[in-house]
């Protein structure tokens, strides 16, 4: 059983990795890693919400007519999505103000609905657990990677810090619209090059 | 008058809700693989987003702001949007059955559209009149249709060349996105 449940978790980490196994959850990958921190916060948040979205609807899939689920597992997100929002609102307000209608919008983040329809609606309540930690941590990871790299080559930073020297010239074309669709799009073929092993 | 001209041109090709805003980015490697499946997304789209801006305007107006529960919007946006999408589907299946099986399998994704929430949350945010957020929604959603088709095009193209294989499919998808998006940088000399 133990085994089971780290297996859940390990999934989320490396075979089911979002962005790039399940190309699910797109916007938020694209818009927010400007930064290493942006993509890190919205990460954390987004594995929050799916975590207890997960527990919940696992909870309650006996009671919920199959008819009706999605309505209902919406209801359960955006339920999360609004403490998440007011959390960051009171807690991290800079982060809240950078990351501006992306908060709201990962009630409609498909990782999050895909998980519950697709996993928690079948599982018991610890594999949901489990699965939605894993791919959660498995997001923050690849947003955190993707920010760190488009942070480091668009503006000469990570965190904040400086890591090319004072001659360094900011590639500007990397925090826009066009580095981020080619940086997700290089790295998705890295990845590819490392699973073919 | 020239207001709004502004308004639709900037929205539309400025501040392309893919290219520019990164919303609805989803459908927008989803559906693109075939010029059928994105002229389908694209008129569902273009639908239910500017109904979608228009009633979410009037609630957002009239009900969260009047009763002071706009903490509530999040969960009211979207059960409208989901409900409205369930509508029109139901809609147009009884009066415009042509219409409903052109673009049948795509209105239901349209509700985890990001595209349509991020307007709606937009056009509040931006404090729009209820004539400007018609205008702006409707804009916003020709602007991904524009994408979305020109994209698809693109693509079909590309299935036809050699691709090297670890590129294939959604990776050289996402970097010929990132040159459409390059091409639409050029426009922001426009206004």
């Amino acid at each position: 059983m133990a085994k089971t449940i780290a297996q859940e978790f390990k999934k989320g980490l490396w075979d089911e990795i979002p962005p790039f196994r399940l190309v699910l959850g797109l916007c938020p990958t694209l818009a927010v890693t400007t930064s290493a921190e942006n993509g890190i916060g919205m990460g954390l948040a987004t594995t929050f919400v799916l975590v207890c979205s997960n527990m919940l609807v696992s909870v309650l899939r006996g009671i919920i007519p199959s008819k009706i689920r999605v309505p209902c597992f919406i209801i359960i997100i955006a339920t999360f999505v609004i403490m998440v929002e007011l959390l960051m609102q009171a807690f991290t307000y800079g982060l809240f103000l950078n990351l501006g209608i992306f908060i709201p919008l990962i009630v409609v983040n498909c990782i999050v609905l895909g998980r519950a329809e697709a996993f928690a609606s079948k599982n018991k309540f610890l594999p949901s657990l489990a699965d939605g930690l894993g791919i959660g941590v498995g997001y923050t990871l690849s947003l955190g990677v993707l920010g760190s790299i488009r942070e480091s080559l668009g503006s000469g930073t990570i965190f904040g810090n400086a890591v090319f020297g004072p001659n360094f010239q900011p590639f500007e074309f990397m925090v826009q619209a066009p580095g981020a669709f080619m940086a997700l799009g290089l790295l998705l073929c890295i990845m590819n090059i490392l699973g073919k092993k | 008058m020239g207001d709004f001209t502004v308004l639709i041109i900037s929205s539309i090709f400025i501040n392309n809700i893919i290219l520019a805003q990164y919303l609805g980015a989803c459908p927008f490697v989803g559906t693109s693989k075939k010029m059928e499946t994105a002229v389908g997304m694209a008129g569902a789209v273009v639908f239910v987003l500017t109904m979608a801006g228009m009633i979410t305007w009037i609630i957002n107006t009239y009900f969260l702001v009047q009763l002071n529960i706009e903490f509530l919007r999040t969960i009211a946006f979207i059960m409208v949007i989901a409900s409205l999408v369930q509508f029109v589907e139901m809609f147009l299946k009884k009066s415009i059955p042509a219409l409903y099986a052109g673009l049948g399998i795509f209105l239901p994704l349209i509700t985890t559209n990001c595209a349509v929430m991020g307007v709606c949350l937009l056009n509040v945010q931006d404090e729009l009149t209820f004539l400007q957020a018609i205008i702006t929604s409707a804009a916003y959603a020709v602007g991904f249709g524009v994408a979305l088709v020109l994209f698809a095009g693109v693509r079909e193209r590309i299935n036809l060349g050699r691709v090297p294989s670890p590129l294939r499919d959604t990776s050289i998808g996402l970097v010929t996105a990132g040159m459409l998006a390059m091409a639409f940088i050029g426009f922001r000399g426009m206004v």
